[in-house]
């Protein structure tokens, strides 16, 4: 069946795991040579949404808390870096983890009454508070700059790295991306994310076990939302301007697609839900202009076909085909552990296990 | 890895030169974009979304883009303008302006529309040194410091200039009016209701109450409610078409009889005055500064009559009627004289141009004219009053001049 | 006091506008257990259908019950084609598929009827009457009562018929329900499509006001979803009143509280739906969740 075996936690497999992440770089740090100023900008925008895409997964697929409403901390994050760089003289880099502070603590704030919505609920609460967010930044005008929104200065690269303004702007993100990313899959792997995982499943059961869920709520709720504050930060060093129509629901809509795109519960899916956003609307509308909408939304709909468990599941099975990975439960790493609750709790979580049966 | 894969399938050019489109500015003898036969012209429209009844304008200016190049372009050169969907989001428009830019490498932008998304590209536009021309908004903003931003520029009489025209017509018409104003809740509304409140200072005129609206509520019934409650006497309505017809519907369902003045954008006897019943329409007072195609005056106009004939060949889809599409077609005529009026095909030639000009187009209202000089940043200042009569909008007096400042 | 029954009245009619659609969404909720955030989009269709064969020279009540039978079918072949293939999915895998499904129909229309706005025949009587110093519109008045009737026929029709039983069965558990004999398929569709007519009933009713473009459900939705959370998303009856107190608290809040103004209504809702389910997680008029310890 497959072209060769792998031993679950052996040399063979860290080797591989670590020339996958090689390529990885490799290609990561070669794009902005690669493709001109616009493309290079489009990259840079994957990145940036692929941060708060990382943020909403880690909320969604791994604490199960749907938010309809995150493009909220994404704008207060982009609002938090812009009203810092217009009224501060605050270096660019330090109102990154500004953003990401101000919205940790809305993300707590957020999370305390989330404790008490379930599912559906909780969904159309966010929702309520994405919605509101905009008429709220033309309301507090003084702050925010109202409907005129607020121009910055875009970060320069410095003359001795020799770097044009849109490969610096890439590599400016990337520098915040990575660390974030080797956050959140360390985060995953260890308790903290198995204790999401099984309060996601079974929260009486999680409960039993001696998971304190309002603790690991809340911090999930504040977690999630300091990822896309962060991220947001990044977006206005991109655009130079902020103003309340670049936050509408759109922006909210557009990361839960994402995560379900990418791959529920995964950590690199990510990435792959960020391309999906950055590029296939502007594919479609290239298709045909007027058809665009027709496209995307259809397009979105066959990927929910076709890439069940998202672009990450689809990878996992072919790669299961290409190498068997084989393994006793007491030598596998702490990652199979994680993915393997998440496909666990996938069967259980549909009931019949419809999932399960295709996995 | 796959992401590699699909990085470099979704790329599609290398980085040969990565001085990017624009920054060469007014050294080099010939811009990018320009050709001995052809100029690259790009724009960013809400074909989508919540604006994407505006789509209509691009629709009119490809048209004429079109007509021009059946009749041999400017000096021999034919346009190529390429129109993208922005869905009426300012980062969308940013990402279009820096394809249209850096990689389809166009010689200007022209007539993005939106005040936010036009906000959002001209630091970037400025920066390359790539001119934003006629932009598709009435923001007072394009032209108050061309310093900063030389390469940006208007069209449309702005708002604050509309607005003062309302405020001299109620002077003269009903000196002591007490004004209920219904507005949207953004740069255009703000624009337009503080033009309003300059104008009126120091007059008999009085604003009684002011009820904003979101462009994304259902129905602004509510608001319309509160102003008829307000013993007002006059109805000042700064909206879009559809919020134009639910408040003009409000009214009418009301016992609310004040005199309604309408903004331009919401004064379409099409999209607005029909839906609502043109009886509950007459009297309504708005402005008017091009030939409205709807409009039975014009109807044996020559030049509406070669905009009409050209909106079907060339966009069979398009409903002439429409008066966005002889805005887009307007617009475009205007940008044609300053690329024919441009001394070299350099970005600052053009510039030049558009800064120097002094133009009659024959789909204007007569006597309108395109001016702008270094210090004039806004091309068209005039308007006219119109009054609508249970069938057709009559213009009113002659053209009236306001400057923005 | 006539100012504040009046501002009553005024905003029970905005209310029944919310309160809708929001019937079209708590039927499908509790028909097929799923939150369809493409229902406002569908309905605005319905109506554009509706509009197209008015055009067309049918009468409008011909037309209307033309659009009405068309958007039961279109509903039940949506649930085949669209929603079938990912059916018994997570939850989020569906709402995903509704929003491609939003976007879809949202351009589509656009593609077929352009974005311009355009007035909708009136199937209800305008004009309106005067009781003790409060103004009544017949059309708002008509609304009401078409309301109270669909949520008549609702309770009849999940309460003492065999279809609403085992809609309710499929929704909750449909394996069992399977085992039990029912053909979950098959209710599931024709929750589809009895959730679109009710769509229809909605655009057709409320677009002489609100003015029909392809555009003129999205806001409506958000106040529904509003309307349905606050009563209960599997209560047709919340829906409706939960509509009408958004509309009239909306409407009293811009009135009476100046800090809040016409601009912020829209956080009166909101925070009421905060309030509320902080109080009771599970609407006024929704059935508590069971969960078992």
């Amino acid at each position: 069946m497959s072209l060769f075996t792998v031993e679950r936690g052996s040399t063979r497999q860290t080797q591989l795991r670590l020339a996958g992440l090689t390529v990885l770089a490799v290609v990561a740090v070669a794009i902005p040579f690669l493709f001109g100023p616009y493309r290079v900008s489009q990259f840079t925008l994957v990145l940036i949404y692929a941060i708060a895409v990382l943020g909403l997964n880690l909320l969604v697929g791994y604490s199960g808390q749907i938010s309809l409403g995150h493009g909220a901390f994404f704008c207060l994050g982009a609002y938090t870096g812009a009203i810092l760089l217009d009224r501060t003289s605050i270096p660019h880099l330090l109102t990154v983890p500004a953003a990401g502070l101000v919205c940790f603590a809305a993300g707590l704030a957020l999370g305390l009454p989330a404790l008490r919505l379930r599912g559906l609920y909780l969904a159309l609460v966010t929702l309520a508070i994405a919605i509101a967010t905009p008429v709220l930044i033309k309301r507090f005008d003084g702050l925010t700059g109202g409907s005129q929104g607020i121009s910055i200065q875009q970060p320069k690269p410095p003359a001795s790295l020799g770097l044009a303004d849109d490969q610096f702007l890439y590599f400016l993100s990337l520098v915040v991306a990575v660390p974030l990313f080797w956050f959140a899959s360390g985060i995953v792997r260890r308790n903290v994310g198995r204790a999401l995982i099984a309060m996601r499943d079974d929260e009486t059961a999680a409960r039993t076990m001696g998971v304190n869920l309002a603790t690991f709520k809340t911090r999930a709720f504040g977690l999630s939302a300091a990822y896309a504050g962060v991220a947001g930060s990044l977006f206005t060093f991109a655009n130079g301007f902020v103003a309340p129509e670049s936050f509408t629901l759109t922006v909210s809509f557009a990361f839960l697609a994402a995560i379900v795109v990418g791959g529920l519960a995964t950590v690199a899916g990510a990435l792959f839900g960020a391309l999906f956003i950055v590029f296939v609307p502007v594919w479609s509308s290239d298709v045909d202009e007027a058809l665009s909408g027709v496209i995307y939304g259809a397009t979105l709909i066959a990927c929910m076909y076709v890439f069940r468990g998202g672009i990450m599941g689809l990878l996992r099975s072919a790669w299961g085909r290409i190498a068997e990975v084989q393994g006793t439960t007491t030598g596998r790493s702490d990652d199979e552990v994680g993915e393997e609750v998440a496909v666990a709790g996938d069967v259980r979580r549909t009931g019949a296990g419809a999932r399960g049966m295709r996995s | 890895m796959t992401c590699a894969a699909l990085a470099l399938v979704l790329g599609a050019c290398g980085r040969s030169d990565s001085s990017s489109g624009g920054g060469s500015g007014s050294s080099a003898k010939s811009d990018p974009g320009i050709t001995k036969t052809t100029i690259k012209l790009g724009g960013s429209y809400p074909f989508s979304g919540p604006a994407s009844a505006y789509g209509t304008i691009g629709e009119g200016a490809k048209a004429y883009f079109k007509f021009l190049n059946s009749k041999g372009g400017v000096n021999g050169r034919k346009i190529d303008f390429t129109a993208l969907d922005d869905g009426y989001e300012p980062p969308k428009a940013l990402q279009n302006a820096r394809r249209l830019v850096q990689q389809d490498k166009v010689f200007a932008m022209f007539n993005t529309l939106g005040t936010p998304n036009n906000l959002a590209i001209w630091d970037f536009l400025n920066e390359q040194k790539v001119p934003q021309l006629f932009v598709a908004t009435g923001s007072s903003e394009w032209g108050k410091d061309t310093k900063k931003h030389p390469y940006t520029i208007g069209w449309q009489p702005n708002y604050v200039t509309e607005a003062k025209v309302y405020a001299d017509y109620l002077k003269q018409a009903k000196p002591n009016a007490k004004v209920a104003v219904l507005y949207q809740n953004d740069g255009f509304g703000k624009d337009l209701l503080g033009g309003f409140e300059e104008g009126i200072a120091g007059s008999g005129i009085k604003v009684v109450k002011k009820e904003a609206y979101n462009v994304t509520d259902p129905t602004v019934a509510a608001q319309v409610g509160r102003l008829a409650r307000s013993g007002a006497d006059t109805f000042l309505s700064i909206t879009t078409p559809k919020f134009a017809a639910q408040g003009i519907a409000a009214v009418a369902k009301s016992s609310w009889r004040p005199l309604q003045i309408l903004n331009n954008v919401g004064a379409d006897k099409n999209l607005v005055l029909k839906p609502v019943g043109l009886a509950n329409a007459k009297g309504i007072v708005s402005t008017a500064y091009f030939k409205d195609p709807q409009d039975p005056q014009w109807a044996d106009d020559p030049a509406v009559n070669e905009y009409r004939d050209a909106l079907k060949k060339f966009s069979p889809k398009s409903d002439p009627e429409d008066a966005f599409n002889m805005y887009g077609w307007t617009v475009a005529g205007t940008m044609a004289k300053a690329l024919e009026q441009m001394k070299e095909p350099t970005r600052a030639a053009l510039m030049d141009a558009v800064r120097n000009m002094d133009l009659e187009q024959d789909t204007l209202l007569p006597g309108n004219k395109v001016q702008t000089t270094p210090d004039d940043g806004y091309p068209l200042e005039a308007m006219q009053i119109i009054k609508f009569d249970g069938q057709n909008w009559k213009l009113q007096g002659k053209l009236i001049e306001a400057k923005a400042k | 006091m006539e100012r504040f029954i009046q501002l009553v009245i005024d905003g029970i009619a905005i209310g029944s506008i919310y309160g809708a659609l929001a019937l079209a969404l708590v039927l499908i909720f509790r028909s097929t257990g799923i939150v369809n955030f493409a229902q406002g989009e569908m309905a605005m269709f319905s109506t554009f259908v509706a509009w197209a064969l008015v055009q067309a020279g049918l009468p409008l009540g011909l037309a209307l019950l033309a659009a009405l039978a068309a958007s039961f079918g279109g509903g039940m072949l949506i649930e085949r084609v669209i929603i079938r293939p990912v059916e018994g999915e997570d939850p989020l895998t569906i709402l995903i598929v509704t929003l491609g499904l939003f976007i879809l129909v949202n351009s589509g229309a656009g593609w077929i009827w352009g974005f311009n706005n355009r007035g909708f025949p009136r199937a209800l009587p305008g004009g309106s009457t005067t009781v003790a110093g409060v103004r009544l519109s017949y059309e708002s008045l008509g609304i009401v009562a078409v309301l109270l009737v669909v949520v008549g026929l609702l309770w009849l029709l999940f309460e003492k018929t065999k279809l609403g039983l085992a809609m309710r069965a499929a929704a909750a558990n449909p394996a069992s329900s399977r085992l039990v004999g029912i053909s979950v398929g098959r209710t599931l569709a024709i929750g589809w499509g009895l959730a679109a007519l009710l769509g229809a009933l909605a655009g057709v009713l409320v677009a002489p006001q609100l003015f029909l473009d392809v555009n003129f459900m999205g806001g409506v939705l958000v106040y529904s979803f509003a309307a349905a959370t606050l009563g209960g998303f599997d209560s047709p009856k919340g829906a409706v009143i939960g509509g009408w107190i958004i509309g009239v608290a909306e409407t009293l809040a811009g009135d009476y509280i100046g800090f809040i103004g016409s601009d912020l209504t829209i956080l009166v809702p909101l925070a009421i739906i905060f309030g509320v389910l902080l109080v009771r997680p599970n609407g006024l008029f929704g059935s508590p969740e069971v969960v078992r310890a």
